[in-house]
């Protein structure tokens, strides 16, 4: 059985008609975790508990159950969202015993509709970075080429999906964490708009720009994963209100007369020729269905990367100071005073990238500093929501490359955190705006590379997102498998 | 020399609001609980774990405000106040910057320094400027004393996420007793509106001061001191006293006031230097992204400001104006809402006040004292009080009388008449009756009857105690006297 073959419609009616076995399913899903292990996707592989759980399923089955709308999916969990009593390290030494206490909504939600978790997955550490090197647990490879990474910082997840040792995945996106990784290992992945899906649970990176989301082999899976987890949740106070669409009914809609706009902002200097290529073939495949595409302008994008670095690491210097020793975690055991015990346990703790950005955060929050510094980017970021909602006046959905550039390799942009920061160049703005986007596959490289395209849209109007994306995926009719690995 | 200078004092109040769950959370407030008992994955800063706020909390908040003045903000924002502490467990605390709850408030408040033995000198209405009321989540506690291990530390979060109303002043305050006064007209104020239980000992009602000198007339402040750890009123103001004549003689002998945080220490009744202002904390201020502005409806405030009680402030002066109390009854019936009320309630249906002012003050303030019991718990009521007043005024019972009729009342709370009736019956204010005793007393003692006759009136008094003594205490005095005057002048 191979999962990339399976859809999560499809697995739930075959497993009502006792044609599949949700065992099967899983057993298959562990055995291509075992199998791939060198591609380092999972943190935590809950082996025992995941077919517990299809066990469950398949008698709910024989019974003759009204089976819930995820039966049987295997769906692998980042490894920043809480479930109880698994280890829960968000990358990071300093989190390398933790078992929390309390499960996350999303992974709740996902659990009661049927869903099998089958484990959690690597992610740079925190959730900071676009490659998945800054892990505390190895740096996760991308199943297309080995030699390359998956993309960050949710590479796991993304892995997981693309090499079939899940149906779907969860990740979480700050600046581009599910839409890049989903870019550059070839699956769909999606943004949901600030607020759609509960945080409660995901362990904070930047709060006001942080968002979990689905990764899937097909925007309908997507879009099934989509209608459980989102929603307003009563413990998490941004969560909204807004009616949740129904999803997967939307995406069989048509295109025609869909207004799509296409920022001259997104397609100049750095970005690659073969993804630039790929993307404008699919604006024409759009135009070919009957979209009317409309050259729109997002002026202040070019803000956009170092406000997203003063906003997200000053949240982030705040969130990340509970990790201290004091009640959990990782805690430096030499210390002989309380100031010792806690640069010597956030220090021994923490990675690299994780104190860099604590650094720049706290200087940005600083005394004397804060005005020109943080008062700034929020102005900035004010701007940026403008562009989006000037744009959106005119059309229906952005089209933008996801990330510069394909896979790159593995250790290319490590020594150089800048040339690092600007993969998730097209993709921050959305967070900053706190507007869904979607990445999806729209081609292969000349070395056989998946290209990602991103949808942007409007506040909450995630069913247009995914019924351009259906749309174009059906056109576009290829299959995004990767070579076997090794 | 300490007529030279002029003191400037601030206070910052920390008021738990005394609701039933944290303002984050749901878990219990209650206090000395096992430790770490009442905590959840919120008010322990558990990674991913998000606050969600407590809408009783704003009530009670703005039950505060408007009782202090103060103009409550339509919208008002959280912000993260940023410091590393062992009892701190999110490492930061969710407290109010810019855009606080409330702002811009005062009390008019009666305040007097105290002579020698600690009495008023000269009660005086001062107005003191309130600069804010904002919300805040408490922190947990760090124990130390009574842990197993003595090496170690403990900390107990179940303080933590308790909801403080942070209350501070203006620098308005020019002596340690106006800064007193305030402080027992806060608590007062806030137990009057129910959203404190004003309990210093146990930490829910907590106060830090700012403190400079200038020489008198000055317009620039001196460098001010923060003084903590003052949690009693007494500790308020001895270490303000100390504080005060330490920066004076410091001043004096030409030294600069460093900018500091010092510690009361009450064994030593000193004040000790804690931080300077280069270890000051820079707290980074922004503002919680995990919670949404805070909206105060209108109609919210309109609904509460409706509701409120009268305060203690106006109480008094009604007191004095309408019952004609001495300003230190009026404000002593007034120091809890419970005795006022108990007061009212007395004075209704007895119509003496003066006498219900007395009675409250002096007899049944001992029996609830010694007894450990609030006035509100008060096993004599109010009407069986007022019911006793109506009899000592109808000549039923003597005042002498109505002390043990009290304390029998209050002991077994019974009716007024029924001990009085149990006690050897009422008072004797026939004629014919209070004649007979005063025959007797007249006829026992010729020798001061011939004294008395002989010019030295001054042994009325000498009968009188005769009578009272055969009635059994139970002659009407006023009865006695005329009987008693008309026989020995006869």
């Amino acid at each position: 059985m191979e999962l990339k073959r399976l859809t999560i419609s499809s697995l739930h009616n075959r497993i009502a008609r006792g044609e599949v076995k949700a065992a099967d399913v899983c057993r298959a899903a562990l055995d291509r975790i075992e199998r791939l292990s060198e591609l380092n996707a999972f943190i935590t592989v809950r082996a025992d508990a995941a077919m517990a759980r299809a066990d469950e399923i398949d008698h709910a089955a024989e019974r003759g159950d009204k089976l819930p709308p995820l039966a049987g999916a295997v769906i692998a969990i980042k490894d920043n969202m809480v479930m109880r009593g698994v280890r829960t390290t968000a990358g990071s030494r300093i989190l390398f015993n933790y078992k929390p206490p309390y499960t996350a909504t999303a992974v709740d939600r996902l659990e009661t509709a049927g869903a099998i978790i089958v484990g959690k997955t690597n992610l740079d550490e925190f959730a900071m970075g676009s490659s998945t090197e800054n892990s505390a647990y190895g740096p996760v490879r991308n199943p297309w080429d080995t030699t390359r990474v998956p993309g960050g910082s949710s590479g796991g997840s993304a892995v997981a999906v693309a090499s079939g040792m899940a149906m779907g995945a969860l990740g979480s996106d700050t600046g581009g964490s599910i839409r890049q990784p989903a870019s550059l290992s070839g699956v769909v992945g999606l943004k949901p708009t600030y607020g759609r899906v509960s945080r409660y649970g995901l362990i904070a990176f930047g709060s006001s720009l942080d968002q979990i989301g689905p990764f899937a082999n097909s925007v309908e899976d997507a879009a099934r994963i989509l209608g459980v987890i989102a929603g307003h949740d009563p413990n998490d106070s941004t969560s909204s209100n807004v009616e949740v669409d129904d999803y997967v009914k939307s995406i069989s809609s048509d295109v025609s007369g869909l207004r799509v706009g296409v920022p001259r902002e997104y397609y100049g200097e750095g970005l690659d020729v073969e993804v630039k290529g790929k993307v404008e073939a699919s604006i024409m495949k759009l135009q070919e269905m009957g979209a009317e595409i409309i050259d729109i302008s997002l002026p202040h994008t070019e803000y956009a990367i170092p406000v997203y670095y003063l906003i997200a690491t000053a949240e982030a210097s705040a969130n990340l100071a509970r990790y201290d020793g004091v009640r959990y975690g990782y805690r430096a055991e030499e210390a002989s005073t309380l100031k010792a015990m806690y640069s010597r346990t956030r220090d021994q703790g923490f990675g690299a990238e994780v104190k860099r950005r604590i650094m720049l955060g706290t200087y940005a929050l600083s005394a004397g500093y804060y005005d020109q510094y943080y008062g700034k980017s929020q102005k900035v970021r004010s701007l940026i929501e403008g562009d989006f909602r000037n744009a959106f006046a005119k059309c229906d959905v952005i089209v933008t490359p996801t990330a510069p550039t394909p896979a790159f390799k593995l250790g290319e942009k490590t020594a150089d955190p800048l040339e690092m920061y600007l993969s998730d160049i097209y993709t921050i703005t959305a967070n900053l705006a706190g507007v869904p986007g979607l990445s999806m596959p729209c081609g292969l490289s000349s070395s056989g590379l998946p290209i990602g395209l991103q949808l942007i849209g409007k506040h909450f109007d995630e069913a247009t997102l995914l019924r351009t994306a259906h749309n174009l995926e059906q056109a576009l009719g290829a299959d995004f498998t990767p070579p076997p690995v090794m | 020399m300490r007529d030279k200078y002029e003191a400037v004092i601030g206070l910052e109040i920390h008021a738990q609001l005394k609701t039933d769950s944290k303002i984050f959370c749901g878990c219990s407030t209650r206090f000395g609980d096992e430790p770490n008992s009442n905590t959840c994955p919120v008010c322990l800063g558990l990674p991913g774990a998000l606050p969600v706020m407590n809408r009783r909390v704003i009530e009670m908040a703005a039950r505060a405000a408007l009782a202090l003045n103060l103009n409550i903000n339509h919208e008002s924002i959280f912000s993260r106040k940023n410091y590393f502490y062992p009892d701190l467990p999110k490492g930061y605390q969710i407290s109010q910057y810019d855009q606080p709850f409330s702002e811009r408030g005062w009390v008019e408040i009666p305040t007097s320094e105290r002579n020698e033995s600690g009495h008023a000198t000269e009660w005086q209405t001062k107005r003191f400027g309130i600069t804010r009321l904002h919300l805040e989540e408490d922190a947990g506690k760090s124990l130390h004393e009574g842990m197993p291990d003595a090496s170690k530390s403990y900390v107990d979060l179940n303080r933590s996420g308790v909801p403080l109303a942070e209350i501070v002043s203006e620098p308005d305050f020019r002596s340690s007793w106006e800064a007193y006064d305030y402080m027992q007209y806060l608590r007062r104020t806030l137990l009057y509106v129910g959203v404190c239980d004003g309990n210093m000992e146990e930490g829910s009602l907590r106060c830090d001061a700012n403190v400079s000198v200038r020489v008198r007339g000055a317009e620039k402040f001196g460098t001010k001191v923060e003084l903590k750890n003052l949690n009693s009123f007494k500790f308020l103001q001895k270490a303000l006293e100390y504080e005060i004549d330490r920066q004076i003689a410091a001043v004096e002998a030409g030294e600069k006031i460093p900018q500091e945080t010092r510690l009361w220490n009450e064994r030593e009744s000193k004040t000790y230097a804690m931080r300077s202002k280069e270890e000051a904390h820079d707290y980074r201020y922004f503002p919680e992204p995990d919670l949404p502005p805070l909206i105060t409806a209108e109609e919210l405030i309109q609904k509460l400001r409706a509701e409120l009680p009268e305060l203690p402030e106006a109480r008094r002066r009604r007191f004095v104006e309408e019952y004609e109390l001495s300003f230190e009854d009026a404000a002593q019936l007034t120091d809890s809402r419970g005795m006022a009320d108990y007061f009212e309630e007395v004075v209704r249906p007895s119509g003496n006040a003066k006498a219900a002012a007395n009675w409250i003050l002096n007899e049944l303030t001992r029996e609830l004292k010694s007894a450990g019991i609030d006035i509100a718990h008060s096993p004599l009521s109010a009407l069986q009080l007022a019911e006793m007043i109506k009899l000592i005024d109808s000549g039923g019972i003597s005042g002498k009388m109505a002390k043990d009729v009290l304390i029998r009342m209050y002991q077994s709370g019974r009716p007024a008449e029924e001990v009085v009736r149990e006690i050897g019956g009422s008072q004797v204010s026939d004629e014919a009756s209070i004649r007979a005793f005063v025959d007797q007393a007249i006829q026992s003692n010729p020798r001061q009857l011939e004294q008395y006759r002989g010019g030295k009136t001054g042994l009325f008094g000498f009968f009188v105690g005769q009578v009272m003594k055969l009635s059994g205490g139970r002659a009407n005095p006023q009865v006695v006297n005329e009987v008693l005057k008309n026989a020995l002048e006869g």
